[in-house]
């Protein structure tokens, strides 16, 4: 599997802005599950009421954390090899790839992303998980990657299980990986998860449910990559996520008085 | 018909969920894993600036701490300048301070640190003095996309009230919500916060 070059598939066709540099397009909410979303029982007391307070990014927001290969090791984006102790974990062995681009299908290059998720049998090696399935001494959970220049990353693992949890009497999350993404500025922070095609949890999830818009929840589908998979080693998923767009600066905006 | 404009649609939000700390602090978890860690430490030997901690916890709807959330700090250094390319402001940069960093609340008290140094007045875009702030990220179990929000300085009271973000708060008494508290404490000067997700004292937060 290789990357795709840079901007192949730029769907728009202004010339690139310096990043950044106008902000960031406003953000969607109505794309996003909402704060206070009854049916997740956890948001109810964890919800802001008041509204929130809109501001135009400043350099506080344009600006963001920057990231290297100094920050991270080799075997980091490899969860079958980076906790192995005596061989593979067990499970279902899968490509996740994709790219990171922002709205308006720049690909984001040398951004951290980060991964975590339960183990084949739906358990996480944390000291708060105490679901029965058991921990695989052989599978850590977690990786990371800095996407190339034309905004690609990929990882090795083994496919997580799906797992219940408290909030119906019969809720049980869906097969996920967890993703967190930096972009170029503060202001494009991102948690979400990836969820696999087929699977039929997903109508049913809690979690996943408090998103209001049918296409946004598709779009944390990751769909199965048959043309890169490995054959007779692992299956592929193509997950791409997309960050916030910047603004062109067409004109500089001069304060009045100056 | 019309020319479409075929931007693409940000990536929906999905909470970090209990287990954060697996993907982000693997130590909490209670595993070692990753030979470079990210941590609540954004000094190193040779930063330049006025060494603080910053202390606090975020309290639920029934002023219970938090006890899985997770902070990510982002600020400019003692010379208000951000270590990205897009600050083009004329401080000058820290070579020993990225500004950046995360830290999970402790499990059994929910107490969150950083330790950092005091970062100076930013400029903004209108050419505006911004009182010294400390850009604040939140996630956890039941926040369905991460919460933005300040930390400001309670001995910056002349530049905080002339700073543009807290100008734009409506309700002066919410403007307080933002201001961390300066103290003293075994020869370390420490600011303490709390943020409130809900109720009379609910910290303002930002859509950025
Ligand atoms: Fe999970």
């Amino acid at each position: 599997m290789s990357a795709q070059a840079a901007d192949t598939d730029v769907r728009h066709n202004r010339p690139a802005p310096s990043f950044g540099d106008g902000g960031f397009f406003q953000r969607d909410r109505s794309i996003h599950p909402p704060l206070h979303a009854p049916g997740y029982k956890s948001s109810v007391l964890r919800s802001p009421r008041q509204a929130l307070l809109s501001l135009e990014s400043s350099v506080s927001e344009i600006t963001g954390p920057v990231f290297g290969h100094n920050d991270i090791g080799p075997l980091d984006n490899d969860l079958i090899k980076n906790y192995a102790k005596d061989g593979d974990p067990v499970g279902e062995r899968i490509v996740v790839h994709g790219r990171v681009l922002d709205e308006t299908g720049r690909g984001v290059p040398n951004t951290l992303v980060e991964f975590w998720q339960a183990n084949a049998g739906g358990r996480y090696r944390h000291k708060k998980d105490t679901y029965l399935a058991p921990i695989d001494p052989n599978f850590g959970g977690c990786g990371r990657a800095l996407t190339d220049a034309s905004g690609y990353y990929y990882f090795r693992t083994v496919k997580p299980g799906p797992y219940p949890w408290r909030n119906f009497v019969n809720s049980w999350r869906p097969a996920h990986i967890h993703f967190s993404v930096f972009g170029s500025g503060f202001a494009q922070r991102l948690i979400t998860q990836m969820y696999f095609e087929g699977d039929p949890l997903i109508p049913v999830c809690p979690i996943l449910t408090t998103i209001p818009d049918p296409e946004a929840l598709s779009r944390l589908v990751a769909s199965l990559d048959l043309n890169a998979s490995l054959p007779l080693d692992s299956l592929a998923y193509r997950f791409d996520i997309v960050l916030r767009g910047s603004r062109s600066t067409f004109f500089e905006n001069r304060p009045e008085g100056n | 018909m019309v020319q479409p404009l075929n931007y693409l649609k940000e990536t929906a939000s999905q909470t970090a969920g209990p287990y954060v700390h697996i993907g982000l602090i693997p130590g909490m978890a209670g595993f070692d894993i990753f030979e470079k860690n990210f941590t609540n430490v954004l000094v190193g030997p040779n930063t330049k600036g006025e060494r603080i901690t910053i202390e606090g916890r975020v309290l639920d709807g029934t002023g219970t701490p938090l006890r899985d959330v997770l902070l990510e700090i982002w600020q400019a250094n003692a010379a208000g300048r951000y270590n990205h390319p897009a600050d083009r402001s004329s401080g000058e940069l820290d070579a020993d301070f990225r500004g950046w960093g995360r830290a999970g609340s402790d499990f059994e008290s929910g107490l969150i640190t950083f330790e950092t140094i005091k970062p100076g007045v930013t400029t903004d875009k209108a050419g505006r003095r911004c009182a010294p702030h400390v850009n604040v990220w939140i996630v956890a179990r039941g926040i369905n996309i991460g919460l933005n929000t300040r930390l400001y300085f309670s001995d910056e009271e002349a530049a905080n009230a002339a700073d543009p973000v807290l100008n734009l708060i409506d309700q002066p008494a919410r403007r307080s919500t933002l201001i961390a508290t300066r103290n003293e404490r075994g020869g370390k000067t420490v600011y303490s916060f709390t943020i409130n997700l809900q109720g009379p004292e609910e910290t303002v937060f930002l859509d950025v």
